[in-house]
């Protein structure tokens, strides 16, 4: 039962992270692909986390956190470069 | 029976997880501005991979070996989302904005967006001519 959890928020997962593409591309401002961006690391971290489960091993999970974190301080500075055109002043 | 239940709530973890995050990146491309846009993947996106999340320890748990690294990665996610979604929305407000299009703020300061003089800053909730922090 628990396979067929992990394969259906996988598909979910699977088909935001799409959604998220088609907004990332057809975006109408810059900060709506922040946006975007922000949600597809969001979704990725998910997945990596569903992959962690099937294969049942720990190590995805670094990769997870890491992401977060790089996600985190990426979207940050992106919009903290168009609102002021300066990362740290 | 303890373990059917306990497969039975991650499932359901994992399911409901899943759904909101399909709910977060569907309302990223069906709101039509981007200030509705933005509670579409703060809360449902970031709800659904805390249920995730929570899944996934409660897999490893049945599987024996007990993690609460998860628990790291949720709290995170649910720490920075706020974070992220003040600076978007701020740098929208910068960018298609004027301050004239802006509510009064009640102060003697505009907007902190707009508010682009050089001098030392002063306290803005304070009445003029009373005493304020020391800055």
């Amino acid at each position: 039962m628990i396979f067929y959890a992990i394969g259906f928020a996988c598909a979910c997962f699977g088909a935001g992270l799409l959604m998220t593409l088609w907004r990332v591309v057809f975006s109408p401002s810059v900060p709506d692909r922040i946006l975007a961006l922000d949600t597809m690391v969001v979704n990725v971290i998910a997945l990596i986390v569903l992959w962690g489960m099937i294969t049942g091993s720990g190590l995805y999970f670094e990769a997870a956190l890491l992401f977060a974190m790089t996600g985190f301080v990426s979207s940050v500075a992106y919009a903290k470069f168009i609102l002021r055109g300066d990362i740290i002043e | 029976m303890i373990q059917m239940l306990a497969e039975i709530a991650i499932s359901a973890l994992l399911v409901i997880g899943g759904l909101f995050a399909l709910v977060g990146s569907y309302g990223l491309i069906k709101l039509p501005d981007l200030m509705t846009r933005l509670h579409a993947p703060t809360k449902a996106s970031t709800l659904g991979v805390g249920g995730v999340l929570l899944g996934s320890m409660g897999y490893s748990a049945l599987q024996g070996s007990p993690s609460w690294h998860e628990l790291l990665v949720t709290i995170f996610l649910f720490l920075t989302a706020p974070i992220t979604c003040n600076f978007i929305a701020k740098a929208w407000i910068a960018r298609q904005t004027r301050p004239e299009d802006l509510p009064p703020t009640g102060t003697a300061r505009p907007w902190a967006t707009h508010d682009l003089t050089e001098d030392p800053i002063e306290p803005a909730l304070t009445p003029k001519g009373r005493p304020g922090r020391p800055s």
